[in-house]
């Protein structure tokens, strides 16, 4: 949501031959970006694979409780996801306008996970309703 | 009459129309999702010890899908890639194999998976006669060794006793068929003058020996079924089911959550194959159109399997 | 890089000729029926609305009568209906013990008021305030040709028109339509009606439609924050958005975000009622002597509630930001004078929004919830009204120190305030857990939410409605009949809602079908202010005809107007009344913020945002292109 000046003239919408140039100079750098960035697709997508037999192997070990297993997997499971946004969607280098769209989303996820949860747990007393926590 | 940006970006925002569009479906779906597995957290924390299953699901299958899916989440941005740089034959090979594995995934899901679930039977046993199921349920063991108590007892229909309008009757698996299948002993009971004597259970490993140490933590390979059998009285049962949707919420959120997700790959295959059969038009007339449909395209997919990259650990490992 | 131009036009060259051509072969269909302009889009969706409207309130009339005189059959309507929907197996109207025919049956009245409830939030005012007047004006506003997916947009309405075809006719299904509050609260909603059919039974017709609305109201979101952000005209800078487009913004963000969650818990309820899941059905559930839940694994009513109200406390600012955002145009038009405090308005709908979020659980004080969760959402709650306030506040320093012109918009938009106030003022004591214990499900919360909701938001929609209607057909309405729309209404309104407060504070319970009669020592010394409120209301029905008179006669004989009837200075007015497809028959640029009027040393008291100021003007050319299409 950036803001911008005021033109300083009034433009037309149409006006081809700058549209044109910029488009062009905008594909060819595009696609020497692009076929720099495919093998580290290839590469990402072989640690994922790698990871999601860690995630299985992990879950035949006992690390003393369901919820110790539980946090394990998920932090693999969090990684792999970074992964696949990260470079996959390409949000590692997406504009501003859709991280702030991002971002207030993650924090409302968030916000509907854990405040469900105060009705299985009281953060403040300690105290749970709760036999698993 | 064009709208304008709905191909080249918005210089001062830097994005075409679909690409904001897409990452906006995409944030409400990552609610829709994120309201899903909140209420998978909120009914996993609030349920009772031993009411929420384990190692229901076939890992090697499951595991399966998943490398399927992130090998199709490589050749999407692959397709994508080939079109930036304009190679409309690389393009098509790497979409051809998006959909092959979008469609293998559907495939073991539908075909596989989800069936043989429905094969399996669980009947939950009442408080009041946990010590006659001990044998089969083992809490003593369990208690000593600080698990969640067990409630319910898994395998295979081996034959079904009813009373068909006051006669004893056994209904027993047809030739060929090793059990009796439960929508088959559903219907059975559903019959008007129909009623259940008992249930005779093929054990799953996990029941047959349940104070093994090997089975205090259930996963998938103790879900084998043995040569056991256990005879489970009508007036014991508190709830009988196949791991149908209704089995528990642990199963309605498997068949909900899964069931959603795999309607998301589905139309993930169809819009893929749309630009498969049909892109070469666009593509002549313009490229980067074509390419920034693939790509917006490809952000839905992705998403499709970093939801599966969740939905995998949670209700195949935990 | 200074905002340049459209670049668009390389793709296809002689495009635009083409495309003229065609425009003009659209058919009847494709131009008002199956029409992807966002004008037309945006009329379909207000005609729709304003019908389910005056449905819902016609609803609210019968359930009134029966509050009134408890038992006495509905007068014409009732023996109607029972006669005509007997064949569908209808149980909402019965004879009395005397066979007399017409009494509004218990579960009828229980149905009714669900339905009213679903009708007015989902099917009345969300069409309205957000997808019609958003979808007209907004383009407009921002001076886009049109919405940024126009066949999204399209289908957007088609999906909130099956949702409305599932909603009228699931009054007709063995049973009839929903029962169980429009809130649809489990256990009761997940056992109501399934003895009839799993599929065709009123409740499961309601998620059905539902989830057809929520995904209506999703691809109209997704449409709006799109069109806003990236179809702004050259000069239209996020501090320049007039206040209603601000608004538009933000309640799409809440829809985006928020409704999504109910979709989630809208699949849930429906494969619980369909496949029998257990999601929200207890392990051991009882109903009238009868274990109906042998066995659930953890299902849990309460999480309806809290899916349920994530959405639903969003959406009560879904409700209405649009109206204030209405209210904000009409009032700077109107006292011809800027928006008192448009920088703060607009930082406050943000705050606004963002914790609209994590309020949710004070419409769950009751169910047990601890001490300490009640207390971070009492909290939040009582944040929030701050920025709620200073919206309110700016808009009535607004009117301070102007020559204010009294039109009918004008009218709408004053009232609002004051009604706006007494409905948010009235929710503070709500807000504390210890005052909701006792307040809960009574009349005052009744009187509270509608307060804000019906001379608040609709209110607010009527002075859009007056304000854009020259806008959509060229014609002005009546004012003269315009006026005695609006003092009725006010009255009558006042009259309908008001004394909800003080039988709520008596403990009148809002679910109670006989009007109180039952527990006639509780509610006796306030039971005769039904007979008052039911009068007021069936009046405020009879006021409403003017209106839709007013409405359908002017888009025929009103007073033909030009571009600008209201000497406006937003951009909507520069285009003509009837804009055309695609909008704009000039080339639009902005100059200016949204509300310059009464600036010193120009030459009229309004200056429209695509005047350019005086350093430009020198050194613009004149638009040489001929009007584009």
């Amino acid at each position: 949501m950036d803001e911008h000046p005021a033109p300083e003239t009034p433009v037309h919408p149409q006006s081809p031959t700058v549209a044109h140039a910029d488009d062009h100079k905008d594909h060819s750098h595009d696609a020497e970006h692009v076929s720099k960035h495919v093998k580290a697709y290839v590469f990402v997508g072989g640690v994922l694979l790698v990871c999601t037999g860690i995630t299985v192997w992990l879950s035949y070990v006992d690390f003393g409780s369901q919820n110790r297993n539980i946090i394990i997997a998920m932090i693999v499971a969090t990684f792999k996801a970074g992964l696949v946004a990260a470079i996959f969607m390409h949000l590692k280098e997406e504009k501003i306008t859709i991280w702030r769209f991002l971002i207030f989303t993650a924090i409302f996820v968030f916000g509907l996970f854990m405040l469900t949860l105060l009705h299985h747990v009281d953060p403040i007393m300690g105290t749970t309703y709760s036999k698993h926590l | 009459m064009q709208i304008p940006y709905e191909v080249s970006a918005r210089p001062d925002t830097g994005l075409y129309n679909a690409k904001l569009g897409i990452w906006l479906f995409l944030a409400s779906e990552v609610m829709l999702f994120g309201g899903l597995f909140s209420s998978y957290i909120f009914l996993r924390i609030g349920a009772d010890p031993g009411y929420w299953p384990h190692g229901l699901l076939n890992v090697p299958v499951g595991t399966f899908n998943t490398a399927v899916l992130i090998g199709s989440s490589v050749t999407v941005v692959l397709a994508w890639a080939s079109l930036k740089m304009r190679r409309w034959n690389a393009y098509w090979g790497w979409m051809l194999a998006t959909i092959i594995c979008g469609t293998v995934f559907l495939a073991v899901k539908l075909t596989y998976e989800w069936p043989q679930k429905f094969e399996h039977f669980g009947v939950f046993i009442k408080q009041d006669a946990f010590p006659k199921y001990e044998p089969y349920l083992g809490n003593k063991h369990l208690e000593e060794e600080k698990r969640e108590p067990r409630l319910e007892i898994t395998g295979h229909i081996h034959q079904m006793d009813i009373t068909r309008d006051g006669k004893l009757e056994s209904i027993l698996p047809k030739e060929k068929e090793e059990a009796v299948s439960p929508s088959e002993a559903d219907g059975v009971l559903s019959e008007e003058g129909v009623k259940l004597v008992d249930y005779q259970v093929q054990l799953d490993a996990i029941n047959a020996d349940p104070s093994d140490k090997d089975n205090d933590r259930p996963h998938f390979r103790q879900r084998a079924v043995t040569e056991k059998i256990a005879k489970i009285d009508a007036a014991d049962i508190a709830s009988a089911s196949a791991f149908f949707p209704r089995h528990s919420s642990y199963f309605s959120c498997y068949f909900l959550i899964t069931g959603l997700h795999g309607l998301h790959v589905f139309a993930g295959v169809l819009v893929f194959t749309y630009f498969l059969l049909f892109g070469k038009k666009l593509y002549l007339r313009n490229p980067e159109h074509m390419a920034n449909r693939v790509e917006i395209a490809g952000l839905f997919w992705h998403f499709v399997d970093l939801v599966w990259i969740f939905v995998f650990p949670i209700f195949y490992l935990l | 890089m200074s905002i340049t131009a459209d670049t668009h036009t390389h793709e296809t060259p002689g495009h635009g000729h083409e495309h003229h051509e065609e425009h003009h072969e659209l058919g009847f269909w494709q131009k008002y029926v199956f029409s992807t302009d966002h004008k037309v889009i945006g009329i379909q969706y207000g005609i729709t609305g304003l019908v389910f409207l005056f449905f819902g309130f016609l609803l609210m009339l019968v359930m009134r009568w029966q509050l009134a005189n408890p038992g006495v059959p509905v007068p014409f309507v009732g023996p109607f209906f029972q006669t005509a929907l007997k064949m569908f197996g209808s149980t909402i109207f019965a004879s009395d013990a005397n066979g007399n025919p017409g009494v509004l049956t218990p579960d009828g009245y229980n149905t009714f008021g669900a339905m009213h409830g679903t009708i007015m939030v989902f099917f009345g005012i969300v069409p309205i305030a957000f997808a019609a007047f958003g979808n007209f004006v907004v383009p407009l506003q921002i001076g886009a040709p049109d919405m940024t997916f126009p066949r999204i947009n399209m289908a957007s309405y088609w999906s909130f028109f099956i949702s409305c075809v599932i909603m009228v006719a699931s009054f007709f299904v063995p049973g009839g339509a929903a029962k169980s509050g429009w809130t649809s609260y489990p256990p009761l909603s997940g056992i109501a009606d399934l003895s009839h059919s799993v599929f065709l039974n009123g409740q499961t017709l309601w998620v059905l439609g539902m989830v057809f609305n929520i995904t209506a109201s999703l691809l109209g979101s997704v449409n709006f924050l799109a069109t806003i952000i990236q179809l702004r005209a050259p000069g239209m800078t996020w501090m320049r958005l007039p206040f209603f487009v601000w608004a538009q913004f933000i309640t799409a963000f809440l829809l985006l975000l928020a409704f999504p969650v109910l979709e989630a818990a809208g699949f849930m309820q429906f494969t619980d009622r369909v496949f029998g899941t257990n999601f929200f059905m207890p392990t051991g559930l009882v109903v009238k002597q009868q274990l109906v839940q042998h066995w659930s694994g953890g299902g849990s009513p309460i999480l309806w509630q809290h899916l349920f109200w994530f959405l639903a406390h969003p959406e009560v600012y879904v409700l209405i930001l649009p109206g204030i955002g209405m209210v904000a145009e009409v009032v700077a038009n109107n006292t011809r004078k800027p928006l008192y405090g448009y920088k703060a308005m607009v930082m406050a709908i943000l705050v606004l929004a963002f914790l609209s979020f994590i309020v949710w659980a004070h419409h769950m004080y009751m169910t047990g919830m601890g001490a300490k969760v009640a207390a971070f959402f009492q909290t939040t709650t009582i944040i929030i009204s701050v920025p709620s306030v200073i919206l309110l506040t700016a808009l009535m320093l607004s009117l301070w120190g102007a020559s204010i012109r009294f039109t009918t918009p004008m009218l709408f938009a004053t009232a609002f305030m004051p009604m706006f106030g007494i409905g948010g003022l009235t929710g503070i004591p709500l807000a504390f857990n210890a005052v909701d214990l006792y307040l809960h499900d009574t009349y005052y919360v009744i009187a509270h939410f509608h307060y804000v909701v019906a001379p608040g938001t609709i209110f607010a929609i009527f002075a859009g409605l007056y304000y854009w209607f020259p806008k959509a057909t060229g014609r002005m309405m009546n004012g003269f009949l315009g006026h005695l729309h609006f003092w009725g209404s006010l009255i009558f309104i006042n009259g309908v809602f008001f004394p909800m407060f003080l039988q709520g504070m008596h403990g009148v319970h809002r679910r109670w079908y006989d009007g109180g009669k039952t527990y006639e020592q509780l509610a006796g010394p306030l039971i005769h202010w039904n007979g008052f409120m039911s009068t007021a209301a069936f009046l405020l029905g009879a006021v409403q005809l003017i209106f839709i008179f007013n409405f359908v006669w002017s888009i025929f004989k009103g007073q033909k107007v030009g571009r600008n009837p209201w000497d406006a200075t937003t951009l909507e007015w520069q285009a003509p009344s009837p804009p055309p497809h695609g909008n704009f028959d000039r080339p639009i640029a902005v100059y200016r913020g949204p509300y310059e009027y009464s600036v010193p040393g120009a030459p009229t008291d309004f200056t429209p945002q695509s005047q350019p100021t005086a350093a430009t003007q020198a050194a613009a050319p004149t638009p040489e292109e001929p009007p584009h299409h």
